[in-house]
């Protein structure tokens, strides 16, 4: 990919060298925090361990520690599920997908778009495991037979597929973000000075430099890089499958929200049981995802100086993004209250009113105002390469998605066929610790991350600096 | 025999050592092995190396898991415990294939990946705790490394290393 379009905006800004990207790479990792990072990282570790804390409440004691009731039988343990779920999307997407179309400025971001994947599909997975009550039990989820003689699992439930998918999905994309760091932990390998001791002339001391040695940089980064050379036919192999892996993962992102959605649709509440399902949902993960990334990114640019990298015009290509895919989750919407009415059935009809008019009116219109309403303000160039306005859409749009699950969920079940079963449901306060708790962890996972982990995919982004650096591009013109 | 020498011809861009080992292979010399930081577009053709076949592994992993998924849905399902699901009885594999798709495109998806991915560990041999083979540090940063065995003779040895020289090498070294 040497010749690229004059007029296209450089990717890459400032008067870059290869070796400058691995200097600007490094620093984060060989560099101390600072008191931001700390900040941060303390109140993500307190919102973390309050979350355990309501964790270890609700296994010891059941889940009727939660605001569930007979109706509502699934509520915020289940949207934050989903919603979690939603984030991990614009990871692989954005590496698997943007892969197979050769979209360049996937480079300096994909990496952590998947990292933030991996971490958001770990808190998903909390909620399943901890709504099932005995989660001691959880074995049972897997096609064993159980001691109660050969009965195995239900291969014909959707819940069941979503064991496969989200499982599937995680160790991939884990795999595929672990083979892009490689050659990144390699340069991090090399970079790293060999650690040399003084003869040890006790035990003490040797113990001491055994531990030195094997805690030092170099030799943790040599482990993590499986001993990557950058043998020329080492990276014909590498690249061959990333995009094998690419190709693998691009239905499987699909695929995932998909099965997550028939977990509703294959049901007969009104409201859940709709067609549409799978591509609403893949749509809305993907919007949800790309706004939780907004908002990590515009932080972390600042935070680690990656604003080279990182540029003006790679957060307008994820608001174009964010834009579309907003546009096919509102669209969606009408088309679900269309088909409502149109379908002709009274109980069908009857949810989707009480969806915009009962008493969670609030939460219908707050969804409809920060999903469907607010993306569209993107078309204007001016806001969707403002960096305030960015990061407060980012913002409005994971409150919006949260909101569709939780009305997609609570509002179809609050009100159901017998008006005398009909309930509300409010959170307890297990119920909200839980929720902070995951969001503590994702932010501890990431705070992590970004210090510990190379947080660019510069091996990947050196070759493009030629076509898509700033210096590059001038000297041809 | 002879002993034989290796040579290290460093250069410091990916255009330069692409065209160079296009100059020295068309002198007839064969390129043991190019050490870069990045993949470069085209070495692999150039230096005569074999189209990585990693991909028709990875299809054949995927038949094989996409087969594992039938034969479990097959046995768990249809022959061992056949349940009464909503009414619906599970009689023939065929019957309730629509409700599997699901999960055996799942363990296709899983089988062909990760022993995708460790084949390409295996061949390449990298696991943790493997140390790095290449012979300078540079070369994960920003140069490119190329290395040639011959046999020793003088006059063969100084004729690779002009011609490294003459297409652009920063640094030349000799190794026994």
């Amino acid at each position: 990919m040497k010749h690229e379009s004059a007029i296209r905006e450089p990717l890459i800004i400032g008067n870059k060298s290869l070796h400058d990207i691995t200097e600007d790479i490094a620093k984060p990792i060989e560099t101390s925090a600072n008191k931001w990072w700390w900040s941060l990282f303390v109140v993500s570790v307190v919102a973390m361990l309050w979350g355990f804390g309501c964790i270890f409440y609700t296994i010891g004691t059941g889940i009727g520690v939660w605001g569930l009731n007979n109706t509502i039988g699934w509520a915020w343990d289940i949207t934050n599920f989903v919603w979690w779920v939603g984030i991990g999307h614009a990871g692989t997407l954005i590496s698997a997908v943007l892969l197979l179309f050769r979209q360049k400025w996937r480079l300096s971001i994909n990496r952590s778009y998947e990292a933030m994947t991996i971490f958001a599909v770990i808190q998903a997975a909390i909620f399943p495991g901890i709504h099932m009550g005995r989660i001691w039990v959880a074995y049972f989820v897997l096609p064993i037979p159980n001691q109660f003689g050969s009965l195995w699992v239900n291969f014909n439930s959707p819940l069941l597929w979503d064991v496969f998918a989200i499982s599937t999905y995680f160790t991939v994309s884990l795999v595929f973000w672990y083979m892009g760091l490689i050659p990144d932990f390699a340069m991090i390998r090399d970079r790293a000075v060999k650690p040399v001791f003084k003869k040890a002339q006790n035990f003490k001391e040797k113990i001491s430099n055994f531990i030195k040695e094997k805690t030092s940089r170099y030799n943790i980064y040599s482990i993590l890089s499986f001993g990557w050379s950058g043998r020329a036919k080492h990276w014909q192999r590498h690249e061959v499958m990333s995009l094998v892996l690419a190709g693998l993962a691009t239905p499987l992102v699909l695929s995932v929200h998909s099965i997550v959605s028939m977990d509703f649709a294959t049901s007969v509440i009104p409201g859940w049981h709709t067609t549409i399902f799978p591509p609403y949902f893949v749509a809305g993960a993907i919007f949800s995802g790309f706004a939780m990334v907004q908002t990590l990114l515009l932080v972390m640019r600042k935070v680690v100086n990656m604003e080279s990298y990182i540029t003006i015009q790679h957060i307008e290509m994820m608001n174009i993004i964010i834009m579309v895919t907003g546009s096919i989750v509102g669209i969606a919407y009408i088309t679900e209250l269309f088909i409502a009415w149109y379908s002709g059935v009274e109980y069908e009809q009857y949810a989707f009113l009480n969806r915009a008019t009962g008493p969670y009116w609030w939460a219908y219109w707050a969804m409809m105002t920060c999903n469907v309403i607010s993306p569209q303000l993107m078309w204007f160039k001016k806001l969707r390469t403002s960096i305030v306005f960015t990061f407060i859409l980012s913002i409005f749009v994971n409150i919006g998605m949260w909101f569709e699950r939780f009305v997609i969920i609570v509002t179809s079940l609050h009100r159901d066929f017998l008006p005398s079963s009909w309930s509300m449901f409010s959170p307890t306060f297990v119920d909200i610790g839980i929720f902070i708790g995951t969001m503590g962890f994702f932010m501890v996972l990431f705070l992590l991350y970004s210090r510990t982990f190379p947080v660019i995919a510069q091996a990947e982004l050196k070759t493009i600096l030629k076509s898509s650096g700033d210096n590059y591009k001038k000297k041809k013109k | 025999m002879s002993k034989e020498k290796v040579i290290y011809g460093l250069y410091d861009d990916d255009d330069i050592i692409l065209d160079a080992v296009k100059a020295i292979r068309e002198k007839g010399h064969h390129i043991d092995e190019v050490y870069s930081p990045f993949p470069i577009h085209g070495l692999d053709h150039a230096m005569g190396l074999k189209h990585s076949r990693i991909a028709i592994t990875s299809f054949i992993y995927g038949c094989i898991g996409a087969s594992c998924a039938l034969l479990m849905f097959w046995y768990m399902m249809i022959y061992d415990w056949p349940m009464i699901i909503g009414g619906k009885p599970n009689f023939t594999l065929n019957e309730n294939l629509p409700a599997f798709i699901p999960i055996t495109f799942e363990m296709t998806v899983f089988f062909a990946s990760h022993l995708m991915v460790i084949t390409f560990l295996i061949r390449c041999g990298l696991y943790p705790g493997s140390s790095s083979t290449s012979p300078d540090p540079r070369t994960t940063d920003d140069k490119f490394l190329m290395e040639i065995h011959v046999d020793e003779d003088a006059k063969k040895v100084k004729k690779i290393k002009d011609l490294m020289k003459k297409t652009g090498a920063i640094e030349i070294k000799e190794k026994e």
